[in-house]
């Protein structure tokens, strides 16, 4: 078997003679006998070579496609060699939360210093230090709008199926009302629904599931004026080009941070941003770092305004969050430092003319958009036989859009040559 | 040390990009507001960073007895397997046939620690041990609710649990109904009768408990909870002391979840990620979380249980954690998994013996894989708080106990070396230990001006509180 | 420690001066204070919330810990000492000067103890 137990025999019995005990199940005495396993039904330990083949056959058996052209919450970006090489850093890596903020220094600052991006990118006052991912940062953001009086929370059908379902699934738990604001050409219809008293909040997410810009000005004017607040859900990449949340009148910005430096890793690890304006900072969910000074002056980082959280509200806190996502959020501050403000926006603005070129390419072949109106970088295109499509875009190493109701939904990003897409245009025309 | 907006300078930058080789397109309604991000060359950013690890203590740095977060080594492999191609560049939304050795892991994954837990079946969805308890928390509510039993609204939960148990319950929609503990740290039993009733929802334990200890009476406790129709919740914050020596599902318990970043060896990040994977037994399965993996003759599926209390977040959670968690199993094997148990509570028992002779235990032994001191005496005698004694202990390059948990102990360090560590390790430590509380007595002072060797010293947490600055600024 | 014998107090250490019969200010004494150590927080109640002697109408924080604030009286809060926002401190500093909270339309009072009476209760 392999193990981790740096014992020799002879400092066992060392050991245990110093406890006063001649064997280490004397230790479990408090564990009824009747209980006690005899023998797992697992697997003989292995060495560290044959755990390496096992594992990497299992790896093995998934298709590592060259070309990707599927996003719909998942996005392969470019992720420049200097991130996976400083997050790596087995300090880093292996240490707990800082909760002594001492020897955790360069955790808290580098936590501070993405709460400071995080904060720059939607122009919102207060980032917390992250949430498990985007779903669940929409999720908390709608309880952070709840009160006694308003208790409904009305979110765009447009948003991620998956988000939708996770906030759902908090819903349940909690007791608020969720009310899905209809979908019309591929964006949020919000005269379709009229917002009551009882309107704790409207979430929209921009870009839209489908790729497309919402009018968010507008919505957010319309939240405000029932006096609901106003979440917005925005991919990170495309803030680099497009009007920030703050701008469109947001009281949270929530969103999967994936696209900044993670890899798209079947689902996970991802990051959920938080940020809000200073009226709703106190409601932010999780671990918040903030800057003070030691007992000789130094500026130093501490956790702070930890009496919001459960380790000391408890059964009052407004969360549960205790662990977070705190290397990914590392990781998303060293990519946006490698990138830049320029970098971030060439990513963007790459990922947004690539897929604008492929739209126009596949109209071209009678594969055209289904919606009107402005896009980032995703858009949904008919298709009479989706099933066929992504076949041949597959024998090819290619993986096609994500098949959706009206046809497929396409997703370029910036890592994606002009080369590789008119390879796809060509193998599409092929088939229809 | 500066952060990294206070370096470098505007116009430096790395070279990432190519040029575009489309037509170039603009939004009509662009970003407006100049974005502030750093601009540093690629040495300049690199040695910040560097410099910030060098500002953290991980696992590799020194002792870390950290408890209830069971810092036990994390097996580079385990990374290794993490990063592999065939993991982390595939897309979560490919086609099923195209990513079956990642619903293998799972799969696999499942079976295994379902053998170890007692559970019949297990999802991964969770991100954390309280993303867990909630998740667990709402296939009791789902479960309740289903069979038209709707005046089941109470969770009790020890006073001695973890701050996220109640938290958990009501973001689950339950009040909570707190019981006290018994003199021995255990659950009282007469408190936990007298509590139960047609409206119990149900209960979340930690075994062994908070403080360190087995609670020999748990099986009439689930049957207690159970006769009066309540399901018992399992917190697996302190599986490492019993895995494979005695498992929940045997206690009694119906739904569980697991920290696979405390017992599973996987590393903690700062933070994070970990993974909360939730276990239940059969009759709860139709409740999962969707989608959870099937296996059949023509390979893995993913489906949506019937009664599917929906995801509790995108995919399939934090899935490369699970690989590191899967990784490691298959290395301990069916004998490395109780050895590692048995290894934990002898290394907290040698530990807890040493110490006792000066540090006052706030329960007798024999503990299980952590132990509790409460340094109320010492603090009554010498001033010198459990506060003082943690920060002492950094100037020795050790990072310290939990300090103040559980609240039902004053002064309390909690003590959890895991078994990873080798006795002269806890030879060294013991002795800084013991020297702290000779220094507390000799010289006081000396502990509440401790740390002094650290990068920062004690900082003012008061005023990061009452004057919260929260981002960098620009003067 | 400070016990103006003006004021009336509770036994989980808030005080409560009388404006007229049925108005009154309240807040924490000063072995409330000292005993919570400093405040960094205050999670003020609203305008117009009624409250009732003996339950929680508002909670104070610090580094460490968070403390309900009972009231020593049922009625509709009339007004907020929205200083505290800011300056949690004041709660600190001048415990009775720093009123939480006034109340209007009291109809009911809690257990209240005289300066005296209080006084003995906290050196026990």
């Amino acid at each position: 078997m392999g193990t981790y137990v740096p014992h020799t025999e002879v400092q066992k019995q060392a050991m245990l003679a110093a406890i006063g005990v001649d064997a280490v199940e004397e230790l479990f005495a408090a564990v009824p006998r009747e209980m006690l396993v005899d023998s797992l039904d697992l697997p003989e330990g292995l060495s560290e070579l044959s755990v390496r083949q096992k594992v990497t056959a299992m790896a093995a058996k998934n298709r590592v496609y060259p070309t990707v052209l599927r996003g719909a919450g998942a996005y392969r970006h470019f992720i420049p060699a200097v991130v996976k090489s400083i997050v790596s850093r087995e300090e880093l890596v292996t240490a707990y939360t800082p909760y002594q903020a001492e020897i955790s220094q360069g955790i808290l600052q580098s936590i501070f210093e993405y709460q400071t991006m995080i904060c720059a990118l939607t122009g919102m006052e207060v980032s917390n230090a992250s949430v498990y991912d985007g779903g669940t940062a929409a999720a908390e953001a709608l309880a952070m709008c709840r009160d006694r009086k308003r208790n409904r929370a009305y979110v765009s059908a447009c948003a991620d199926p998956q988000v939708i379902e996770t906030m759902r699934t908090y819903c349940f738990g909690s007791g608020m009302e969720l009310e899905l604001i209809p979908e019309k050409d591929g964006r949020t219809d919000l005269s379709a629904v009229s917002l009551g008293a009882d309107a704790a909040c409207v979430y929209i997410a921009q870009p839209n599931y489908y790729g497309n810009i919402e009018d968010a000005r507008a919505i957010g004017e319309a939240a405000h004026a029932a006096g609901a607040k106003y979440i917005m859900g925005c991919n990170p990449i495309a803030l680099a080009v497009m009007e920030t949340p703050a701008a469109c009148g947001a009281d949270i910005a929530v969103g999967e941070a994936q696209p900044l430096g993670l890899d798209i890793a079947f689902g996970g690890p991802y990051l959920g941003y938080m940020a809000a304006t200073k009226a709703m900072f106190r409601k932010l969910p999780g671990r918040i770092v903030g800057q003070t000074h030691d007992v000789d002056g130094n500026i130093g980082y501490v956790l702070t305004l930890t009496a919001r959280e459960q380790h000391i509200r408890r059964e009052k806190a407004s969360s549960n969050i205790c662990s977070n996502q705190a290397l990914c959020a590392f990781t998303a501050g060293v990519y946006m430092t490698a990138m830049g403000a320029d970098g971030l926006a060439q990513a963007a603005k790459l990922s947004m003319s690539k897929a604008h070129y492929f739209a126009g390419e596949l109209e071209k072949i009678g594969l055209p958009r289904v919606h009107t109106g402005e896009y980032f970088h995703e858009f949904v295109t008919k298709c009479a036989d989706p099933k066929k499509v992504l076949k041949a875009l597959d024998d090819n190493g290619i993986l096609g859009g994500l098949p959706v109701k009206d046809g497929i939904l396409w997703c370029v990003t910036e890592v994606v040559t002009r080369e590789e897409l008119d390879r796809a245009v060509a193998i599409i025309k092929e088939v229809c | 040390m500066k952060l990294i907006f206070e370096k470098g300078a505007p116009g430096q930058h790395l070279s990432l990009m190519p040029p575009c080789d489309v037509p170039e397109v603009e939004l009509s309604h662009p970003r407006r507001s100049p974005l502030d991000l750093p601009h540093v060359s690629e040495t300049e950013l690199t040695r910040h960073y560097t410099a910030l690890a060098k500002r953290v203590h991980g696992v590799n740095d020194g002792f870390y007895p950290l408890g209830s977060c069971t810092m036990k080594y994390n097996p580079k492999i385990n990374e290794d397997m993490a990063a592999l191609p065939g993991f982390s560049q595939i897309h979560p939304l490919q086609p099923e046939e195209t990513v079956q050795g990642c619903l293998e892991v799972l799969h696999e994954a499942g079976k295994l620690l379902g053998e170890i837990t007692g559970m019949d079946a297990m999802t991964f969805q969770p991100a954390a041990g309280a993303h867990g308890e909630f998740t667990g928390l709402l296939l009791i509510k789902a479960y309740h609710v289903h069979r038209g039993d709707t005046a089941r609204t109470k969770i009790i939960v020890p006073d001695s649990a973890h701050g996220t148990n109640p938290a958990s319950a009501v973001m689950a929609g339950f009040t909570v109904v707190n019981i006290p503990s018994s003199p021995d740290g255990c659950v009282d039993v007469e408190a936990l009768r007298g509590a139960v009733g047609p409206d119990t929802a149900g209960l979340m334990l930690t075994n062994p408990n908070t403080v360190g200890i087995f609670d020999k009476n748990i099986l009439e406790i689930t049957r207690i909870v159970h006769e009066a129709g309540g399901l018992c919740y399992y917190d697996g914050a302190n599986l490492n002391a019993v895995m494979g020596v005695v498992r929940p599902g045997d206690m009694g318990f119906d739904v569980i979840h697991l920290n696979l970043h405390k017992t599973f060896s996987t590393p903690h990040g700062g933070g994070g990620p970990g993974s909360g994977a939730v276990g239940c037994k059969d009759f709860l399965r139709c409740f999962l979380p969707g989608p959870v993996v099937k296996k059949d003759e023509a390979g893995y599926h993913l489906v949506k249980p019937e009664h599917s209390i929906g995801r509790v977040k995108d995919f399939y959670g934090n899935f490369t954690v699970v690989v590191k968690a899967l990784t490691y199993i298959l290395t301990l094997g069916r004998e490395g998994i109780p050895d590692a148990a048995k290894n934990a509570v002898l290394n907290a028992n040698y530990m807890m013996k040493r110490l006792g002779e000066k540090y006052a235990m706030a329960y007798a032994g024999p503990c299980m894989h952590e132990f509790v001191m409460t340094l109320q005496d010492l603090k009554d005698e010498t001033g010198c708080s459990a506060m003082d004694i943690a920060k002492g202990l950094l100037d020795h390059g050790i990072h310290p106990p939990t300090m103040y948990f559980p609240l039902i102990v004053h002064e309390a360090l909690m003590v959890e070396p895991t078994e990873t560590e080798s006795q002269e390790t806890m030879d060294e430590v013991c002795e800084v230990f013991l020297s702290l509380w000779d220094l507390a007595h000799t010289n006081p002072q000396a502990l509440h001006d401790a740390p002094t060797k650290t990068p920062v010293r004690r900082l003012d947490e008061v005023g990061a509180a009452r004057n919260p600055v929260l981002r960098y600024t620009k003067e | 420690m400070n016990f103006p014998a003006e004021l009336k107090y509770t036994k989980d250490h808030e005080w409560l001066k009388a404006i007229d019969e049925t108005t009154a200010l309240v807040g924490i004494t000063d072995f409330a204070q000292s005993e919570l150590g400093d405040l960094v927080f205050i999670n003020l109640p609203q305008e117009g919330d009624e409250v009732t002697a003996d339950e929680s109408f508002c909670d104070v924080e610090s580094v460490k810990a968070v403390s309900d604030v009972m009231s020593p009286c049922t009625g509709v809060i009339a007004e907020v000492n929205t200083e505290l926002e800011d300056e949690p401190q004041l709660l600190n500093e001048d415990p009775y000067g720093a009123w939480i909270a006034k109340v209007k339309d009291i109809s009911a009072y809690g257990e209240l103890m005289t300066a005296d009476e209080y006084e003995a209760l906290v050196q026990k």
